[in-house]
């Protein structure tokens, strides 16, 4: 038996140093088993059917021939399946999306829409009976029409209010010596995370166990307790290991009916959806128009600032992408007006997706900046500098701690800025017109209540139990740093177990708030530990246990504007003769509190960057009039950037302001990288051929079309 | 009687073979996750698009979700469970580990068979589409990180790793390289 201590035997110091992540090995070898991994005895297999109209109703669904093939087991659909209920607000305050709540009616509102699940004994008969499956519908006309102007378009509180405005906008407007008015569009986008969603589901001693892929087990089971209408206790929902998220990992069509057929048929059921499937199934970013006036004294100080954004959510589930929110953080002016509002239309539910709002917000905003720049003939880095608030331009809060000047004078110097010749279109190398372009980041830092437990045990090493998810964050690294340095031992004595709803309640993996929520709660729990810890006392065989809940802590935070910031630099080179357009590099400068693990942060931070070249080029999902469907909804149709697309990607930090208010200290990397990626490169496309594209992506073709004095 | 729906066939994955009866039907994917419980090959999206499934079929790279198992029968077969020395990891899972060349890890097996056929392709004198000069007699052009990017670019990271991946396969083809010529040097001696 050992005694209980914590007493280092070396200083740590593990937060603030690079460590290779604690699951590395078992990713790097093929040991890492994800959710549809895990071997279970007399697995049947579940294939779901989606539908093949944009809207309308199920007319009939021909089970009787398919339940005549060889191995199959069941046909669930709304005819037959167990009655869900789905009147309540989730965890995260949303009602549960009806795409996940499958086969409650007749009802079809979109294409791809779940109509049916078939189950067999193996993944090839499940198939095989879903493609023979005869489904038909009486035929509604669709509208998937998305346009500015809308007569339909009304403001929508999301996780925001719809509308902010304060001043005169219109006598802002008349006053300003420059004013900007330009509208922006963005396409609708796809999370695409490598692993597509995957659960198995099991009845278990009168529990339900559910092996999924997920971000967060507490937000899943929450969802199905719910809609099952089961107590708390009786379902356990695990997740591993996480092939990315990115938004789209919560409660969706395949653990809903996962879960029936096993209940059904009293055996597991695995139900893992196709690439294609997910397209339809799993959300996606809306499209955005958005419009960005902006009135300036003749050296380019705001004094009026409009930004009205219109996305777009399906019939059945009220999503918006908030993406003027993004102005009542970053911009202040006396006359101050911002809008999200939202059309509903016959398509597939949208979600959050990496930075929701920020990400096509900053687009447009920072492109506005940029071409006020250019009226003003001020320095894009030097008009951020003159306008940036000291308090929140909307809530009037005082910001804990904004460092958007340091980020750009840092990556200024370190992008060389200041050698910049201003002047658009008069660069060329070959036959490439060359730019660059620079764009201001934030994101919220926010964090969930999350419980945690610590145990110290007989041998002498730790284990923390939370049920965070490591969606690739690295977030189950990160925590056994924070937690080796609050026991004071090294990491090596440290055990994270993550991805388990049986170690209590836990915020999610997204928002960028999981590393510091989590964090919070270990640290308490550690805390609690070390008052129970008494040096050179035996520790009993079963270990000394702690546990936490930051849930008064959370709330008990003061309010503050908390976001992390970031200055984006991008260089690009046009091709004259195909409209492509490579960006040759680019520099990310950011403030993102206390940095745990910079080996995986800067991951999370060019992971960011590379989907902002992504958006600004590539992404782009086209939504076809006639069948309401997607073009190509598969990884060559929508195309995202690879290898070959991505250049040298730097990313870096600061320090930043510590908020003594703040107990924790960490802001969160998961998304400020995106945000402002895509307008950098935008603006140096600007800078290389004098030409503004206000559309993403900025395909060859809408370079070539534009056309410029040199293109 | 109906005609049969399934074969017998051997498998060599890993030096080890494996008999088995597979539907017709089941990709050579499929097989090792499914049947094999050779779970470390990933499928991503089942349609040769995005490359997690990638493995080393009689030493070049293959999606092995567009190739089915039936037609996989004698293959010499190398997975990512297949790559290491025992305990001793390849130079390039080695490299992905030390500078965090993935995130999620769930396109990392492919990645990994893919930088492993990369590093012999060029070493081999294989041009790409950036290679400059493409005479036959021209030998391996210098393993730029464009050769890299070029090289790797069917095999997708929506985390955005690509740069500590362009990172990691250059160290571990140096590596390879610079162990190839102590071998030779060793031989000569």
């Amino acid at each position: 038996m050992t005694t209980a201590t914590t007493r280092p035997t070396a200083v740590t110091g593990a937060v603030g140093t690079a460590h290779t992540r604690v699951e590395g090995r078992d990713k790097v070898t093929g040991a890492a088993r994800y959710a549809g991994e895990i071997p279970f005895a007399d697995l049947a297999h579940g294939w779901l059917v989606l539908s093949t109209v944009a809207r309308g109703r199920i007319l009939s669904v021909d089970t009787a021939s398919v339940l005549g093939m060889p191995g199959v087991l069941a046909v669930l659909h709304h005819g037959n399946a167990p009655r869900l209920d789905v009147d309540y607000v989730g965890m995260l305050g949303v009602p549960p999306d009806p795409t996940a709540a499958v086969f409650q009616n007749d009802r079809v509102p979109h294409a791809g829409w779940p109509v049916a699940l078939v189950v067999a004994e193996t993944p090839e008969q499940a198939r095989e009976a879903a493609e023979a499956l005869v489904v038909t519908y009486e035929e509604e006309p669709h509208d998937i029409g998305f346009h500015a102007g809308r007569p339909d378009a009304h403001p929508v509180d999301g996780h925001m209010p719809g509308v902010t405005e304060k001043g005169d906008l219109e006598a802002g407007f008349a006053a300003s010596a420059h004013v900007v008015d330009a509208e922006y569009t963005t396409p609708e986008e796809h999370h695409a995370m490598m692993e597509p969603h995957a659960a198995t589901a099991l009845w278990d001693g009168g529990r339900l166990e559910v092996v999924d892929s997920n971000q967060g087990t507490t937000w899943v089971v929450d969802e199905l307790v719910r809609m099952f209408q089961l107590e708390p206790s009786a379902v356990r929902v695990r997740s591993e290991h996480v092939g990315g998220g990115f938004g789209s990992k919560g409660v969706r069509a395949h653990q809903v009916s996962a879960v029936m057929a096993a209940t059904l048929l009293q055996r597991p059921v695995r139900v893992v959806l196709t690439r294609r499937q997910m397209f339809s199934l799993t959300g996606h970013r809306s499209p955005t128009t958005q419009r960005v006036r902006l009135g300036a004294d003749a050296d380019g100080r705001l004094r009026a600032l409009d930004h009205r954004s219109l996305s777009r959510t399906s019939t059945v589930w009220e999503f918006v992408e908030p993406s003027a929110g993004v102005a009542r953080v970053m911009y202040d002016a006396d006359a101050h007006r911002t809008a999200n509002e939202v059309v509903r239309l016959d398509v597939p539910s949208p979600t959050w997706m990496r930075a929701p709002g920020e990400a096509p917000g900053s687009f447009a905003l920072e492109a506005a900046l940029d071409e006020l720049a250019e009226r003003c003939g001020v320095d894009p880095v030097e008009l951020r500098l003159r306008n940036d608030p000291d308090r929140g331009p909307v809530s009037g809060l005082p910001f804990a701690g904004r460092d958007v000047a340091a980020c750009f004078r840092e990556g200024a110097r370190r992008f060389g800025w200041a050698e910049r010749d201003p002047r658009p279109g008069v660069r060329r190398e070959g036959r490439w017109l060359l730019g660059t372009g620079t764009a201001a980041a934030s994101f919220p830092a926010g964090a969930l209540p999350s419980t945690a437990a610590v145990t110290a045990e007989a041998d002498g090493t730790f284990t923390v139990r939370i049920a965070a998810a490591d969606i690739g964050t690295g977030a189950r690294t990160a925590l056994t740093l924070v937690a080796a340095d609050a026991l004071r031992v090294e990491p090596d004595r440290v055990r994270v177990r993550i991805g388990d709803s049986d170690f209590g309640p836990a915020g999610i993996a997204g928002g960028s708030m999981g590393t510091r929520s989590w964090a919070w709660a270990v640290t308490a729990a550690v805390e609690e530990l070390r008052e129970r810890l008494v040096p050179g006392a035996p520790v009993p065989p079963e270990g000394i246990t702690a546990r936490s809940d930051t849930t008064a802590a959370v709330a008990g935070l003061a309010q503050k504007e908390r976001h992390s910031f970031g200055a984006q630099f991008a260089e690009v080179a046009v091709d004259v003769t195909t409209g492509e357009v490579r960006v040759r590099r680019m520099l990310g400068i950011f403030s993102a509190g206390r940095i745990v693990n910079p080996l995986t942060a800067r991951g999370q931070l060019v992971g960011g960057m590379v989907w902002g070249i992504s958006m600004a080029l590539h992404e782009e999902a086209v939504r076809d009039g006639a069948s309401g469907g997607l073009y190509g909804p598969d990884l060559a149709g929508y195309h995202v950037a690879t290898h070959a697309d991505v250049p040298v990607v730097e990313a870096d930090w600061l320090e930043g302001t510590p908020d003594p208010d703040d107990p924790v200290g960490i802001k969160g990397v998961g998304e400020i990288g995106i945000v402002g990626a895509a307008a950098a490169i935008a603006n140096a496309v600007w800078h290389a051929t004098g030409v503004r594209h206000r559309h993403l992506p900025i395909r060859p073709d809408r370079v070539l079309r534009a056309g410029g004095p040199r293109v | 009687m109906a005609p049969s729906t399934s074969s017998t066939v051997t498998l060599n994955i890993n030096g080890e073979k494996h008999t088995l009866s597979v539907d017709h039907r089941t990709t050579l994917l499929d097989a090792l996750r499914e049947r094999l419980d050779l779970t470390g090959t990933k499928k991503g999206c089942d349609q040769g698009q995005c490359g997690a499934c990638t493995v080393l079929v009689d030493g070049r790279r293959s999606v092995s979700c567009l190739q089915l198992a039936v037609a996989s029968d004698g293959r010499e077969i190398t997975t990512v469970e297949g790559v290491a020395d025992g305990d001793r990891l390849h130079p390039v899972q080695q490299a992905f580990l030390d500078l965090d060349g993935f995130q999620c890890g769930y396109c990392t097996p492919g990645q990994i068979c893919s930088a492993i056929a990369v590093i012999e392709e060029h070493a081999a004198g294989w041009p790409s589409a950036v290679t400059e000069d493409v005479r036959p007699d021209a030998g391996p052009p210098p393993l730029t990180p464009e050769e890299i990017k070029e090289r790797m670019s069917g095999n997708l990271c929506r985390c955005g790793a690509y740069v500590q991946i362009a990172e990691a396969v250059a160290r571990a083809a140096a590596e390879t390289r610079s162990e190839n010529r102590n071998e030779t040097e060793g031989a000569a001696a």
